[in-house]
């Protein structure tokens, strides 16, 4: 039969003329690459790993989404390099004397991306959604506090609490959205530095510099950023190698190996706690003694150097020297490595030939699951058997974090703006207490410093607190780990922030 | 028409069989996708009320019903982790992977093929035991590997092909093909292997069969054997072989969707048996079902169009 033999011939054909194609088509490009170098309009690419859950800030719940479309949004207060909230759309606030009413003078000409003036019924808009003031359900429980929110004047805002709460201060860095406007999760607008251009599903965000942003000395350099979706980070590497990505946040330590000298860096810690934390209804762990033991013979410093390659920071508490002001130093080295001391409290509490401890982590995460494996070793010295046990994260958020059927799992807890979020976990009635800690003197030091209205004092007892978690020796609190960025080598003045995101409009090229 | 009938019955019982399973399979799982939507940070209150927004207060025997009942009226659901319905999205990943799958049996068609007849011919010679070394190769090599290495090889250093994403073959048609070459290369390597040996093992059998030699006796060129007898009766192992190998196929763009950071369904997939996202999860394994499903009827269909003689037994 012919007909195979032609259909042979042809499919050849066809292939041989799909790889002259493909040559041509590739000298064009290459052209075209040189050409858009040499162009004025910059275009900065970044890897992102995650894809996109929603465009509306206040439905979206991945912490990446957060990071890239904070530059199309502003809320009426911003947060420095250090944590201190700094105004941004709002000029200046005030709070009463007995810590419920919250008064925003807003900055005037302030415009969203459709040329829109912003007003204060654009911020009652937008807080009303938030605390469900507009009948539906509340979208954050930080706005659920909110009794009444008023606008005396169109950029005056007047909002009242229904108990005294400090940490509501730093809740106002939440977007601000123009009023009445239903396409969000289409086609975003916002007030930030960065409009946003277009989204493609799965593949790449689009943002362009907004020309008309209210913080003028802030206005972008970079004309255009693209955040292209890249699961993979060794794929991510590889096109920052051709050249076809600028910049990797959150870059691995065997990436930047790979990437060598070619590239920039900026570093630092993420105001992450990572901890291997012990349930307290699991005997022993239930006896302080024992905790203390644990804490005796796992030395951080061999942590961080095999396991974060030296890049993290020590801690004692939870609590990470990223916010500054509320941080109390010192706690790191309270319980300096001790094989005898640990031996010798594990005799005083009943068990001096150790015994044998299920560690439960989540095998996503090498990093925990590394941190793990440096843990059997070195309780392994005081006769505790380490048994790890891999699970999914999914698993591990039912089975560890919301049922706590555990005896000991390694794990981190990101960062949060108000020191009221990251140490309520340990109050003995918070629903996701899955360490089950309790001490009533831990509770009245977070009522008490979440009702001051003295900033002083409000840190006083929050050291306080951080302190009574390293005695108690809670968990071991091991360390929080750099996270750096990776960026083309003309890319300067990126900052790290104590919440995970990218100040866009602090980046700039060297390359005139 | 019976077997035509026989074979369409089979392939709707089996459809209905694996929507079952898919579901309850899914519901065995650990993890609350309501916590996992919202993280580790969330507020307990939130998660409450999510799960409430999302239905999962209800029994699942409730949501199976629920669920066959939107699919009979082409109603596939809710995301949970996108809140978009989920044909929306599906929609937008489908063309990705269809490209990446078609193209890639397009490769090991066009290459596989008539390097196997051309193995089959020169059988013995020292260029065949070259090749036959390499189709080992391909068999042997993980396509993801082979994905890594091929970015290194042709995007990194040569700069002839992107490393990542894809254009629509609507805006740019080499662009296009530009973008799928590489991903779709690297997951038909494997099954090129595959078939080249097919062929040439069927090949050299079939030559030995005593019409090849009655053909030979009759005075047909050795071409017009080639091609005429032994090539005909040498595909129908090699179609069995190529419509398990769509199912490959299915399964490797998985892995290559992520390594060339193309969003299509593979990708997508990954993410939403992370977190949970049972509504998706559900129509995307029925979808990669019903196409396995479909391909393997076809196959079954062009058995009898190559061979008039195969048959219902009985």
């Amino acid at each position: 039969m012919k007909l195979v033999s032609k259909l042979i011939y042809i499919m050849v054909t066809i292939l041989l003329l799909v790889a002259c194609s493909n040559s041509e088509d590739s000298n064009e490009t290459a052209t075209d690459s040189k050409s858009e170098t040499t162009n004025q309009d910059e275009v900065i690419k970044i890897a992102m790993s995650t894809e996109i859950d929603n465009l509306d800030p206040y439905i979206s719940a991945a912490t990446d989404t957060q990071s890239m479309m904070d530059n199309v949004f502003d809320g009426l207060l911003d947060t420095d390099e250090s944590g201190k909230l700094i105004a941004a759309i709002a000029d200046s606030y005030d709070i009463s004397d007995d810590g419920l009413t919250y008064t925003f003078t807003l900055k005037e000409g302030v415009t969203f991306h459709d040329g829109s003036e912003l007003t204060a019924e654009d911020v009652l808009y937008s807080y009303k959604r938030l605390s469900g003031l507009n009948g539906e359900e509340a979208l954050s429980s930080q706005f659920e506090k909110i009794e009444k929110i008023e606008a005396p004047s169109d950029h005056e805002v007047v909002i009242t609490l229904k108990e005294k709460n400090s940490a509501f201060l730093a809740a106002n860095v939440r977007p601000i959205l123009p009023a009445d406007y239903e396409e969000q999760s289409t086609s975003p607008i916002g007030a930030g530095p960065f409009k946003f251009q277009e989204y493609e599903v799965g593949q790449k965000l689009i943002l362009v510099k907004n020309e008309d942003y209210y913080d003028k000395e802030n206005i972008p350099e970079i004309d255009e950023v693209q955040f292209i979706v890249m699961p993979d980070s060794e794929a991510a590497v590889l096109a920052m190698q051709s050249g076809e990505i600028d910049i990797i946040p959150g870059i691995t330590p065997q990436g930047l190996l790979q990437l060598g000298d070619s590239v920039n860096t900026v570093s630092g810690p993420q105001n992450m706690v990572q901890l291997m934390a012990l349930n307290h209804e699991v005997r022993p762990l239930n006896d302080v003694r024992v905790r203390q033991a644990i804490n005796l013979a796992i030395d951080k410093d061999v942590i961080i150097e095999t396991v974060a390659d030296g890049k993290g920071t020590k801690l004692g508490s939870n609590f990470s020297p990223a916010m500054d002001f509320y941080y109390e130093a010192g706690l790191e080295d309270v319980y300096a490595p001790n094989i005898e001391e640990a031996k010798s409290l594990l005799q005083e509490a009943g068990v001096p030939d150790g015994f044998t401890l299920e560690l439960t982590v989540p095998s996503d995460y090498q990093f925990h699951v590394d941190t793990a494996q440096v843990i059997v070793e070195q309780l392994s010295q005081i006769g505790i058997e380490v048994k790890i046990k891999p699970i999914e994260f999914s698993s591990w958020l039912e089975t560890v974090y919301q049922n706590a059927q555990y005896e000991a799992t390694v794990v981190s807890f990101t960062g949060k703006l108000d020191p009221y979020e990251v140490l309520v976990r340990y109050v003995s009635d918070y629903q996701s207490n899955f360490i089950n800690y309790e001490n009533k003197k831990y509770d009245e030091l977070i009522e008490m410093a979440v009702e001051s209205t003295d900033v002083e004092e409000m840190a006083k007892y929050y050291k306080e607190a951080q302190r009574l978690l390293t005695e108690d020796a809670v968990s071991v609190f091991i360390m929080d780990p750099d996270r750096t960025i990776a960026l083309r080598s003309d890319l300067v003045g990126l900052k790290m922030y104590p919440i995970q995101k990218f100040n866009l409009e602090d980046l700039k090229s060297t390359n005139e | 028409m019976r077997y035509f009938l026989y074979k369409l019955s089979s392939f709707i019982t089996t459809i209905i069989i694996v929507s079952m399973m898919i579901f309850f399979v899914f519901q065995l799982l650990p993890g609350n996708p309501a916590q996992i939507i919202l993280g580790i940070d969330a507020d307990p209150n939130q998660v409450a009320q999510l799960e409430k927004q999302l239905g999962l207060d209800r029994s699942s025997a409730e949501r199976y019903m629920d669920w066959v009942a939107g699919l009979l009226q082409g109603d596939l659901g809710e995301s949970l982790r996108y809140q978009l319905p989920v044909s929306d999205i599906l929609i937008e990943r489908i063309p990705v992977t269809a490209s990446l799958a078609i193209l890639s049996i397009i490769l090991t068609v066009v290459i596989g093929v008539p390097l196997g007849i051309f193995i089959a011919h020169s059988d013995g010679k020292r260029v065949s035991i070259f090749l036959n070394v390499l189709t080992q190769l391909g068999i042997s090599i993980p396509s993801f590997w082979f994905g890594f290495i091929l970015i290194l090889a042709f995007s990194v250093t040569l700069q002839l092909f992107p490393t990542y994403g894809y254009v629509p073959w609507s805006e740019d048609f080499l662009g296009a093909l530009r973008s799928f070459f590489l991903p779709s290369f690297a997951i038909a390597v494997g099954n090129i292997a595959i078939v080249i040996r097919y062929l040439r093992n069927t090949i050299l059998d079939q030559s030995k069969m005593d019409y090849v030699r009655t053909a030979r006796v009759k005075g047909l060129k050795e071409h017009s054997i080639l091609y005429g007898h032994i090539l005909r009766n040498s595909l129908i192992p090699v179609l069995t072989i190529m419509g398990l190998l769509v199912a490959d196929t299915l399964g490797g763009s998985i892995i290559i969707e992520n390594v060339f950071s193309l969003p299509g369904l593979g990708n997508l997939l990954i993410q939403s048996i992370t977190s949970r996202d049972f509504p998706l999860v559900q129509s995307m394994v029925l979808y990669i079902a019903i196409i396995v499903l479909l391909i393997n009827f076809i196959v079954d269909i062009l058995y009898k169009v190559i061979d008039p003689r195969i048959r219902l037994k009985g």
